[in-house]
């Protein structure tokens, strides 16, 4: 695979293979049970030539794929009877955040996450994905619903970024994401965050704080997007690929600089080629984490997520 | 002797520079603000002047090796000799209307005051010597936002000063946060939006999204006076604008009205 290819054009074969698989799931052919394994075999293997050549743009663009599962996919799948919630009761309700209830291995849960449209009609009323400051407050209101009667939050994080548009500005998008993070800090019930497209700064920290972070194998988080870093530092929007690579957005990163807890493996190619196996992945991570921070003391719980984002950021002391 | 005089940038006039030094760099023709340093805001805050500087010991790391026109490592070394500071914040201890308070002042011409770790941790330090020493905390904020060069390490740095200002709150300590011009980005989505009063100067940019990037986005001219103090005082951001000529004597009497000190 040549380094600077386009990974549309890499994940061709797999998703021929993985046609030919789906095909023979459905058939009744004999002896599919053992041709399948194969494919999967060879698919394993192509990928595995692949993952190692991968750019930070051609991670970004998994990232962004347009069939790549969204919030209310994990939702539909992973929770019982999710029941949205909206509004934040101020100003309106933010159609780019999703946040409700639901059952999640038989108990009450609140699950809060950004949503993308998968139709053009879709992506305009979500606003890709871009939330305004009633999204922000939306979801802390529901994290306080939750606080309330003592059930844990799980959020999903996956937006280009917090809105920048006038009404934005006017209605304070920087307070109510400021006000999310302090919040959020004594928050007393525990928090699990998964990052599972793209981490856009600020709009994705809004909501993506708590006691555990874990971030799917190709997402990528930022502070700025490539494309906003190579326009103000290198004033050269052909720059896009060098400043994904400076800027270290990928899970393996991140996971090294002690920004999140836990990569989430993906199958391979990306979750959008295998919807079941990226849900059985993340619903199993999910689970492990809630299963260890509801066994702690609430207290040691609040200590425990100071401490963790206390001792972020690196710097040398004389 | 061409350095005694200059322009306003706002309104043009030639002005005699000590006039404007006289005036706390302020133009007396039009009012503009123009910005100060760190070390100037200070020394106009404090009483007499007078302060000791804290956490002056930690210095920036280029972790990333982040290299784009310039290496990460070089820029930091050229604003650490064009500022003669270490970074892009000051914090300091001192009486302000004899109430002892902490300050941090953070610096505009330290790349752009940008905020990456060791903001973010000098930040912190100031909080959490506030909450055990219980005293009040001043921030005064004048930045673009997180600091790209460090990446994601520069915005956790929101959470960090956000969840610092939480046990601030609990501990029923003061937070004042300054706001001057500019402060936008993740300075704004973190301290500098969390005051218990929140108080700019006149004519600052203060938003989330820099007045550039929403105009590409929305592409759309953004109206006159958008995101300037005045704007955010009128949609309910912030609990006053307040000249530099009185911002002394306001903070004082925020803080003996906050403390109960009469």
């Amino acid at each position: 695979m040549k380094k600077e290819e386009d990974f549309y054009k890499l994940e061709k074969d797999i998703l021929l293979l993985k046609k030919q698989i789906d095909d023979l799931d459905v058939s009744e052919e004999p002896g599919k049970k053992e041709k399948i394994a194969g494919l999967r075999a060879q698919i394993e293997k192509e990928w595995a030539g692949v993952v190692p050549h991968l750019t930070a743009t051609q991670i970004v663009q998994i990232a962004r794929h347009p069939q790549r599962p969204y919030t209310l996919d994990y939702l539909t799948n992973l929770v019982e009877d999710f029941t949205e919630l909206h509004g934040d009761r101020r100003f309106a309700d933010d159609p780019a955040i999703v946040a409700g209830l639901g059952f999640y291995k038989g108990k009450t849960a609140a699950f809060i996450g950004h949503q993308k449209g998968r139709s053009t009609r879709e992506r305009i009323e979500r606003n890709f994905g871009q939330p305004n400051p009633e999204g922000y407050r939306k979801a802390l209101r529901v994290m306080k619903l939750a606080e309330k009667f003592g059930f844990p939050v799980i959020t999903l994080i996956d937006t280009p970024g917090a809105y920048p548009g006038i009404g934005a500005e006017e209605r304070g998008q920087a307070e109510a994401i400021a006000n999310n993070l302090k919040e959020i800090a004594t928050l007393r019930v525990p928090v699990v965050n998964v990052i599972i497209g793209e981490g856009g700064s600020g709009g994705a920290l809004a909501i993506g704080v708590g006691d555990v972070v874990m971030m799917l194998e190709y997402a990528f988080y930022s502070v700025i997007s490539p494309e906003g870093c190579a326009a103000i530092l290198w004033k050269d929007q052909s720059a896009v690929a060098k400043a994904a690579e400076n800027l270290k957005i990928r899970a393996k990163d991140l996971l090294e600089l002690g920004i999140i807890d836990k990569i989430i493996p993906e199958p391979p190619g990306g979750a959008h080629i295998d919807y079941g196996q990226t849900f059985k992945s993340v619903d199993k991570h999910i689970s492990q984490a809630l299963k260890k921070l509801e066994q702690k003391p609430v207290d040691d719980l609040l200590k425990e997520r100071y401490q963790k984002f206390r001792k972020m950021g690196v710097f040398s002391e004389k | 002797m061409t350095n005694l005089w200059t322009r306003c940038n706002n309104c043009q006039k030639i002005l005699y520079k000590q006039d404007i030094l006289d005036n706390q760099h302020v133009c007396p023709a039009c009012n503009f603000h123009f910005r100060l340093s760190a070390l100037e805001r200070l020394g106009m805050l404090f009483d007499e002047g007078k302060y000791t500087r804290l956490d002056e010991g930690i210095f920036p790391v280029d972790v990333l090796r982040f290299e784009d026109s310039q290496k990460y490592s070089q820029r930091l070394q050229e604003n650490q000799k064009k500022t003669e500071l270490t970074e892009a914040v000051v914090n300091a201890r001192g009486k302000i209307g004899g109430i002892e308070a902490i300050v941090s002042a953070m610096e505009f011409a330290f790349l752009g005051g940008s905020m990456g770790s060791v903001v973010g941790e000098k930040v912190t330090r100031a909080i959490e010597r506030a909450c055990v020493e219980r005293l009040p905390v001043l921030i005064i904020s004048c930045s673009g936002g997180a600091r790209m060069q460090e990446g994601a390490l520069s915005l956790m740095q929101l959470m960090k000063t956000s969840a610092a200002l939480a046990r601030l709150g609990q501990e029923r300590l003061p937070f004042i946060s300054i706001l001057t011009d500019p402060t936008t980005g993740g300075v704004t989505a973190s301290y500098a939006m969390l005051g218990d009063l929140n108080i700019a100067e006149p004519n600052a940019l203060i938003g989330f999204a820099g007045p550039r990037v929403i105009e590409q986005t929305i592409k759309e001219k953004l109206p006159k006076g958008f995101q300037q103090s005045e704007f955010l005082l009128k949609h309910g951001m912030l609990d006053d604008v307040v000249g530099r000529k009185n911002l002394r004597a306001y903070i004082i009497k925020a803080l003996r009205l906050l403390l109960n000190r009469y």
